[in-house]
């Protein structure tokens, strides 16, 4: 496979009316707006450019790009020039040959000729132009006044930055402002001094830069370039696969050098991202082939055995004999399975029909549990549909945003940049959040309302909301008449009305000032198109499924759901939760979020795997581990998921599974629950398999296989392997064979395959029969459930309560650079800016216990005590403290409780009741989990048995 | 920490709160209805034994729900 560039047409695209014109002879007709350039482009003329790209505003600076216009005076940049009706315009002539060179010519004298030894050969626009323009002679020599001798920044571990290779066409501050909207770099000084500097002239690694990469795409030359093409150098062929972080769901370039991954560059025709991409996305994929990975299956008697390897075989037979060991024992219903939205959909789908099939129980539960299931219940509930409304792009017509629980330029990084873009445009923002989050205040931006409420309070302060918009005559009632149930509505109105709802009445309970949220609330409901985006602050909490339904509630009485800019926007954690939501892996649902009591859905499931399902739902997360304490529940196969880092009461989650009899982990690393296995499958990466996800949008996404897998299988193989082993018969050849079943068995995804996703790059489901192309917006004309549904949401505060023996509320969340409990993350260079979790403590809060910043300190909730180091900040409110849980040495989940959402059981993370006092070491658990931990990992070095 | 069986009468408690402000009583079909959808059978024949064991003091919402369970099972 050749290598080839993504073209660049120059400028972005435009969109107006019609105009037809002439380049060079040929007539061609482009929408009013479109750049000279582009529209040569879109003809196979390249005009010379070095300042202009196609993912930023023209800026007219390198006068290389010149025109002849007939009828016009001169030479105008055809970056700058819009097209005009009935333009004659010549992009070759000797005049614009000879004016190029010379520009080319005074790039040249200050530019390092050592083009044979540079990364970027070949792979450089600099020479490309040179050649273009001819260049054969710099006339002005080298000897002059230069920038040869400039300092390198090595400081960032993923690109280094060389001003001697630098032409100062600003393209990267351009994208630093325009793409990623962090305004890190400037061109500092004037004239020949001009130089590109990051934040207040210091290294990148030191400034505000957060690593996105756009710099670095943008740049013509190899001033910035990647360290890994310095090392590998430039790639011979590239495939389009999905980034397997967070929901966003990031497409890219996986641009390879044979079998080695040299670089991630964001897809410019992605639909989710356009061309963009964060930290962990472009730079951090080190972990796919880190030492750590486990590539051999092992096997042991029991968990204070070393492991043993073994060949996948005697891995498998003894996983298939465990478990139907264990059920001929205890009963059907004493095994179960874990999918994880780390893998595809293809893999979660055939992990619950493992479990509905061979088990022959609904015992299926997904890490979605601890994260969004909450919104599966509350937006099925009112809307009829589990997931959001809107499409990404949606938020270029917000007027107004409101952000609730959830951090988007950590967490949803390049969601957040275009979310950014629109506010710098104007759109108003609310931000609903116990922190001060970035977005609160960042370059150009100021949230109109920041609600700092008191962790927990999330219903009163919606109803509140609710509360002024109905007592002050906000409401849609247009739309309520005709697109809800108007009993509901009126129940709920009236609820809501009543005076003990009011911001006033709650202002003490919140601590949020009445007036604020009056003013907040007028906001959302006038302030034109209005859209709500949120996270896990809304769904980790005692009434995250309330918190999502009043969500809901607001949308739909402002008549902001089924327009564009508006809609409920859930902001999902991992790559694939709700892919893994969609296909099955709930106990109570079969794929498409249909009831396992349905008898009908059933025997459609029943005929296809000639099997009979059980009509009972199966067992939660928190509940196997219950009835595995209890000696009920006897095994489980887990796929993707570290249940004992990232589940809330840790010491619970080790009990259940140290009651296990057979704990299958299948994983890339041996993680923490794998502490407590009897058998690890090796996993592969998302480079390593071919597949789909679904982003946050519904959107579903290729993923495609760029390198072999280092263990010898992609995750739904073994899957497979199981199954077979258990006497299921399967017979998959490829993932699309898979996603064909899908099809067959889930109406909202009927008309989903692969030749339509490699033919339109993406759709969104719901795509069949009434939906052929997709569904990038729902509920448009009526919701899916018919009559929007409002729920009365009554506050019921959570039984976690703060006292004297635990005074503050701790809340947790998560960082730029790493990714939940940081398995990756931590194995690649991005613990540069995150090495450790911290716990942020408000200066008030900090003096009275006598710590200072960086001191350790001990965190004691009623459940465990962690130690780790403080972070005296006030983006933290008085009482709350707040901490990340990237590291496994934290053990933040040691600190959190059983309590959980009172609908899906989703844990209540971002509620615990804690002290904080001055500490100088890890705690009896961390020491004692330490130990056992490294006693654990012990693996035999016998040669794999044949 | 609770034992399983606590746990059970918590959630049940927990859901009836949430559902409360519907009135007692639709708060208790609501509730036991909730349990037939997303419990499993194991938890819900737990529910009936906690029911019959005279030594739990069961809150008096919780025994209305499991004893509308023992209805619908
Ligand atoms: S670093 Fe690259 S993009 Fe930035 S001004 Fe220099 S050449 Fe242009
Ligand atoms: S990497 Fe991203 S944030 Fe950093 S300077 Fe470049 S564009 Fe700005
Ligand atoms: S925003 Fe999310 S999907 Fe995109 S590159 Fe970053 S982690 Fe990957
Ligand atoms: S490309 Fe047009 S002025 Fe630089």
């Amino acid at each position: 496979m050749t290598f080839t560039r993504e073209k660049d047409f120059g400028t972005p695209a435009a969109s107006g009316e019609a105009v037809s014109l002439t380049i060079d002879g040929q007539e061609l007709t482009v929408p009013a707006g479109t750049s000279i350039m582009r529209a040569a482009a879109m003809v196979e003329t390249d005009i010379p450019k070095l300042c202009a790209t196609d993912s930023l505003e023209s800026f007219g600076s390198c006068r290389l790009c010149l025109v002849e216009i007939e009828g016009r005076n001169g030479y105008p940049a055809s970056c700058t020039t819009p097209v005009a009706p009935g333009m004659v315009v010549r992009t070759e002539t000797d005049k614009l040959r000879k004016l190029r060179r010379g520009v080319m010519e005074l790039y040249i004298s200050d530019h390092p000729l050592d083009c044979l030894t540079c990364s970027a050969n070949g792979d450089c626009e600099l020479q490309d132009q040179a050649g273009a323009v001819g260049l054969r002679d710099v006339r002005f020599g080298y000897e002059g006044e230069n920038h040869l001798e400039g300092c390198k920044d090595e400081s960032n571990p993923y690109f280094t930055f060389d001003p001697a290779k630098c032409i100062v066409c600003s393209r990267c501050v351009r994208a630093c402002d325009e793409t990623q909207g962090t305004l890190a770099l400037t061109v500092d000084g004037r004239g020949f001094a001009s130089k590109i500097a990051a934040s207040q002239d210091e290294d990148f690694l030191s400034s505000e830069c957060v690593s996105c990469g756009a710099c670095v795409q943008a740049c013509p030359t190899s001033a910035l370039i990647e360290n890994t093409v310095i090392e590998k150098g430039t790639p011979d062929r590239a495939v389009v696969t999905t980034c397997a972080y967070c929901g966003v769901g990031c497409t890219f370039r996986a641009e390879m050098r044979g079998e080695e991954l040299v670089r991630m560059v964001p897809w410019k025709d992605g639909k989710a991202n356009h061309g963009h991409s964060c930290v962990k996305g472009r730079f951090a994929w080190g972990y796919a082939r880190h030492n750590d990975r486990i590539v051999n299956p092992m096997v042991r008697g029991s968990v204070d055995e070393p492991w043993r390897e073994v060949s996948w075989e005697e891995a498998i037979g003894h996983v298939a004999r465990e478990f139907r060991r264990i059920q001929n024992a205890y009963g059907t219903r004493s095994i179960g399975g874990i999918t994880s939205s780390r893998c595809t959909n293809e893999e979660t789908f055939l992990v619950q029909k493992l479990v509905r099939q061979g088990f022959g129980n609904n015992n299926v539960d997904t890490c979605a549990r601890v994260c969004h299931s909450p919104t599966g219940y509350g937006l099925k509930t009112t809307f009829g549909t589990s997931a959001g409304t809107q499409d990404f792009d949606s938020v270029q017509h917000a007027d107004v945003i409101l952000v609730i629980g959830a951090n988007p330029t950590d967490g949803h990084p390049v969601f957040a940049s275009h979310m950014k873009r629109r506010l710098r445009q104007g759109a108003k923002l609310i931000v609903i959040d116990p922190r001060r989050i970035d977005l609160v205040r960042s370059p150009h931006i100021e949230a109109s309302h920041h609600l700092p409420l008191r962790p927990g309070t999330n219903v009163a302060m919606l109803t509140a909301m609710a509360h002024v918009i109905v007592t002050e005559g906000l409401v849609d009632e247009a739309y309520v008449h005709e697109r809800c149930d108007r009993d509901a509505y009126a129940e709920w109105a009236e609820f809501v009305s009543d005076p003990s709802r009011s911001p006033e009445a709650i202002e003490e309970l919140t601590g949020v000032p009445a007036q604020e949220v009056r003013a907040a609330a007028r906001l959302y409901a006038t302030g034109g198109n209005a859209a709500i985006y949120y996270g896990l602050g809304v769904t980790e909490h005692s009434q995250g499924s309330s918190t999502v339904m009043a969500i809901a509630n607001l949308a739909m009485a402002t008549g902001n759901v089924g327009k564009e800019g508006a809609g409920v926007n859930p902001l999902r954690g991992q790559n694939n939760v709700q892919g893994a939501c969609d296909m099955g892996s709930f106990p109570h649902e079969l794929s498409g979020y249909r009831h396992i009591s349905d008898a009908e859905t059933r025997a459609l499931f029943e005929k296809d795997w000639g099997a009979t399902l059980d009509p009972e739902p199966g067992l939660r997360i928190p509940n196997m581990l219950d009835a595995a304490t209890d000696g009920t529940f006897k095994g489980i196969f887990i796929q993707g998921e570290d249940i004992l880092q990232s589940d809330p009461n840790t010491r619970h989650v080790a009990a259940g599974l140290a009651a296990m009899e057979c704990v299958v982990v299948q994983d890339l690393f041996l993680n923490e629950t794998a502490n407590y296995a009897h058998v690890f499958l090796p996993g592969s990466t998302f480079l390593e398999k071919d597949g789909t996800f679904t982003n946050a949008e519904r959107r579903i996404q290729l993923v495609r296989k760029v390198m072999e897998p280092l263990n010898g299988y992609a995750d739904w193989e073994v899957v497979q392997l199981v199954a077979n082993a258990m006497g299921l018969g399967w017979g998959y050849t490829h993932p699309s064979q898979i996603m064909d079943e899908i099809a067959r068995l889930t109406p909202t995804f009927a008309g989903v395959n692969y030749d339509a996703l490699e033919q339109r790059g993406s759709v969104q489901w719901p795509m069949n029969e009434a939906a052929p192309d997709g569904t990038p917006m729902m509920h448009i004309d009526h919701f899916v459930r018919g009559k929007g549904m409002f729920v009365v949401t009554d506050y019921v505060p959570t039984d976690e309560r703060t006292g004297p023996r635990f005074p503050l509320l701790l809340t947790t969340g998560r960082i730029l650079s790493q990714y939940n409990v940081g398995a990756q993350t931590r194995r690649t260079a991005n613990v540069d800016w995150h090495a450790e979790d911290r716990l942020e403590i408000h200066p008030h809060d900090a003096e009275n216990r006598g710590v200072r910043d960086g001191d350790w300190v001990s965190l004691r909730s009623r459940a465990g005590e962690t130690t780790l180091r403080a972070k005296i900040t006030d983006r933290v409110a008085p009482g709350v403290v707040y901490t990340t849980f990237h590291h496994p040495d934290t053990q933040a989940n040691v600190i959190t409780t059983d309590f959980s959402d009172w609908a899906t059981n989703c844990p209540e993370y971002k509620v615990t009741a804690v002290q904080v006092t001055p500490s100088n070491g890890p705690s009896d658990w961390q020491k004692s989990y330490r130990e056992l931990a490294e006693a654990s990992r012990r693996i035999e070095t016998a040669e794999p048995a044949e | 920490m609770m034992n399983t069986r606590e746990h059970l009468i918590y959630m049940a408690g927990q859901i009836f709160r949430n559902f409360a402000s519907r009135g007692e009583e639709a708060a208790v079909s609501a509730t036991a209805e909730h349990l037939v959808l997303y419990w499993d059978p194991h938890m819900k024949a737990q529910a009936l034994d906690i029911l019959d064991d005279p030594e739990i003091d069961l809150p008096e919402p919780v025994r209305a729900v499991f004893g509308k369970l023992r209805v619908a099972a």
